[in-house]
């Protein structure tokens, strides 16, 4: 086994998080170095640069590892799952191929054992982040409007998404309910930002960006951490981390493109491999001295997944909108974010109003939904789709349950021999009548849009399964994995940094607070290195 | 066809796909469309097969076992028939097959055109969306914030009612 030059910190994963803390970290000087599975993604490899730019969210930008099966990518077996797990391995990760969405957790989200009974506080709460908050909205580039009465005040450094037709659709539905909304935030730059391109609308914006208008960590991150002396390497997979005779974390032994083992030697380690990754990687590491799996003391390593759920109700108005023509984000809802127990359920949901869609992809949903017939009647029924869509998800929170879990599959492995993760997951009965109680009110306000066809999908094609919860938080060791900024309970020089170190999920996307989180952790790494491993 | 050795379909799978794409999305004079069985549009649904045909051979074969390997010697009505009863219950292998032909056929340039779309890749020129009408934000900026405050709300009572 080739043996590398030692580093001071390894992190490993270059997506979401790891980007972040790799630039955060870089201002101590130290030796950092990041190790990616996969490669750099260029933008004129991106399907909207071809005529094939709809199919290929059905392949090789497929959300789901297994459907895109790129040689850098591991197999999944979610067989046991009603959701399936979205990523992508490349740098950048699961930034790359994600909507943009941008919304924060609430605070409320982070003391739902005291506002509401349920599962626990976290360590840390929305003020402590919400200067990490704001400094990743710079570094990302947001664009949004201040003044939402629905979520805290924050400050977007570019205006927001047009409304559109769409959009202005379904205000006028919202405001004839009298129910909140407002354009979302999203990282999707509306004016020329930092060397970035303002948006040109190319579409759904999910399988990357061609114009770069859409931040990912490839571009925003990572150019800036490099430049300040972060030592990037992809095709590097990593199979386990080692530990050395006092419990202490050693390195890690990876692939390389060629199928060589290495050992790479670290004083600091830090996980940011996604909350299926980071278990993946904990429970292969187990050894004589951790049997049970690495930092796992607790049990709580892979336990506690949350995904949430996202139904996705759609329907179909007589006026010609601009879906498949601009970015699927358009406006959210907190209407019924927090809790309200005569709802009889409790915690809440975000709405999500979405953007039509493509001509294929407009085809390719409609006839699985079974609306769009085969034959000769095809044409005249697609013309009444193409171009008139309208769909809102109801993004639920997904409380943590511990039989929701990653371990090791048995039988499956990827290309180097390592372990596949396995998923183990069922929706709760109180996010099945928080999904329900969101898709009745979807269900509403597309008809008060004068909607007909209107339909939902509990679990949907492609649906997000967000990757929360699988090395959680905490100040009990008994209780958690990681305290209160990142580090092992277990195992001092090992950090965590990605979604599985969430507590609870809250009811919005993740990655504007995985990586307010990330800085919020490197920051504390910061004030602590004098005594960092005590 | 020389897709037999690219694709992996062998030329009686190829005929075969020819007239099911042929009925499950037919040229249309009304409309001004070629069918899906149009020689290039075939030709681009034989390439896109890629990583898909497995599932595509496992559609063709249930297809050729339901219409006993008479399916274009079916009526319009019975292939119709058939082709939709086989899409409602087939599993992934009929959505794949769908999905791989209307991927082919939705970025055909007459197809395209006769939608009135342009027949093109969205990079590098982009669309335009417009602003819409911002004017019905005005309603939402004068509700008060109704976002929960961990830091005043923890002094009074919990959303179940104990202290």
């Amino acid at each position: 086994m080739a043996g590398n030059e030692r580093v001071d910190v390894l992190i490993i994963g270059s997506g979401a998080s790891g980007a972040a803390m790799a630039w955060s970290l870089a201002e101590t000087k130290m030796r950092i170095l990041c190790l990616e599975q996969g490669d750099w993604v260029r933008s004129t490899d991106l399907p909207s640069n071809g005529r094939d730019w709809e199919s290929r969210r059905y392949t090789d930008f497929d959300i789901s590892p297994n459907r895109r099966g790129r040689d850098t990518d591991y197999p999944v077996n979610d067989d046991n799952s009603l959701m399936k797990i979205a990523n992508f391995n490349g740098v950048g990760g699961g930034t790359v191929i994600y909507t943009a969405h941008w919304p924060r957790m609430h605070p409320s989200d982070f003391k739902v054992k005291s506002l509401d009974g349920v599962a626990d506080d976290w360590p840390v709460d929305y003020w402590a982040l919400e200067r990490f908050y704001d400094e990743n909205d710079r570094m990302m580039g947001v664009s949004g409007l201040a003044g939402d009465p629905g979520v805290p005040p924050r400050h977007p450094p570019m205006p927001p998404i047009p409304l559109g037709r769409t959009g202005t659709h379904y205000a006028r539905a919202m405001n004839r309910l009298g129910w909140h909304w407002w354009p979302s935030d999203t990282t999707i730059a509306t004016t020329d930002y930092d060397g970035r391109a303002a948006c040109i609308n190319l579409g759904h914006c999910t399988p990357g960006c061609a114009q770069g208008a859409k931040a990912s960590t490839d571009i925003t991150y990572w150019p800036l951490a490099i430049r300040a002396g972060v030592e990037l390497r992809t095709r590097c997979r990593v199979r386990e981390i080692t530990t050395d005779e006092h419990g202490m974390a050693a390195g890690a032994i990876y692939y390389d493109a060629d199928g060589r083992e290495h050992f790479q030697p670290a004083e600091v380690v830090i996980l940011a491999c996604n909350g299926v990754g980071t278990p993946r990687l904990l429970l292969a590491s187990a050894s004589a001295r951790f049997p049970n799996g690495l930092a796992n003391s607790s049990g709580l390593v892979g336990k506690n997944l949350m995904l949430h759920p996202w139904p996705i109700v759609s329907g179909y108005v007589e006026e010609a909108l601009d879906g498949g023509r601009a970015p699927i984000n358009s406006m959210w809802s907190k209407q019924f974010y927090e809790t309200d127990l005569s709802r009889g359920f409790v915690r809440g949901y975000t709405l999500q109003f979405g953007r039509g869609t493509g001509p294929a992809n407009e085809a390719i949903t409609s006839a699985a939904a079974g609306r769009l017939p085969w034959g000769r009647d095809h044409h005249r029924v697609y013309r009444e789709l193409l171009g008139h869509r309208v769909g809102i998800g109801v993004a639920c929170e997904d409380l943590p349950e511990e039989h929701n879990r990653v371990s090791l599959d048995p039988v499956l492995k990827d290309s180097n021999g390592i372990p596949a993760p396995r998923i183990d997951y069922t929706i709760s009965e109180n996010t099945r009548r928080m999904m329900e109680h969101g898709i009745a009110r979807a269900e509403e306000i597309l008809t008060e849009a004068g909607a007909t066809r209107v339909q939902a999908s509990r679990t949907v094609l492609n649906s997000p399964g967000h990757l929360l919860g699988t090395a959680r938080m905490g100040n009990d060791p008994e209780r958690s994995v990681v305290n209160g900024w990142g580090r092992c309970h277990d195992v001092k020089n090992l950090f965590i940094v990605d979604g599985s170190i969430w507590v609870t999920s809250g009811g919005v996307n993740p990655t504007s607070t995985i990586q307010a989180l990330a800085l919020y952790i490197a920051d504390q790494m910061k004030q602590r290195l004098a005594t960092l491993f005590d | 066809m020389g897709n037999a050795v690219e694709t992996g379909l062998s030329a009686a799978e190829i005929r075969n796909l020819r007239d099911i794409a042929g009925t499950m999305i037919p040229e249309s004079a009304t409309f001004g469309v070629p069918g899906a069985d149009d020689p290039a549009i075939l030709d681009d649904i034989v390439k896109s097969v890629g990583r898909d045909l497995p599932l595509v051979r496992e559609a063709l074969a249930a297809i050729a076992a339901r219409s006993a390997g008479a399916f274009a010697g079916l009526d319009r009505d019975g292939r119709e028939a058939l082709i939709n009863d086989y899409y409602a219950s087939g599993g992934a292998a009929a959505v794949t097959l769908g999905r791989v032909i209307v991927g082919a056929y939705y970025r055909d340039d007459r197809v395209l055109l006769a939608l009135g779309l342009e027949a093109r890749a969205p990079f590098p020129k982009g669309y335009t969306l417009e602003q819409g009408d911002w004017s019905l934000l005005d309603a939402v900026r004068k509700r008060a914030p109704f976002w929960r405050d961990d830091r005043t709300t923890l002094a009074g009572e919990r959303s179940d009612g104990r202290q």
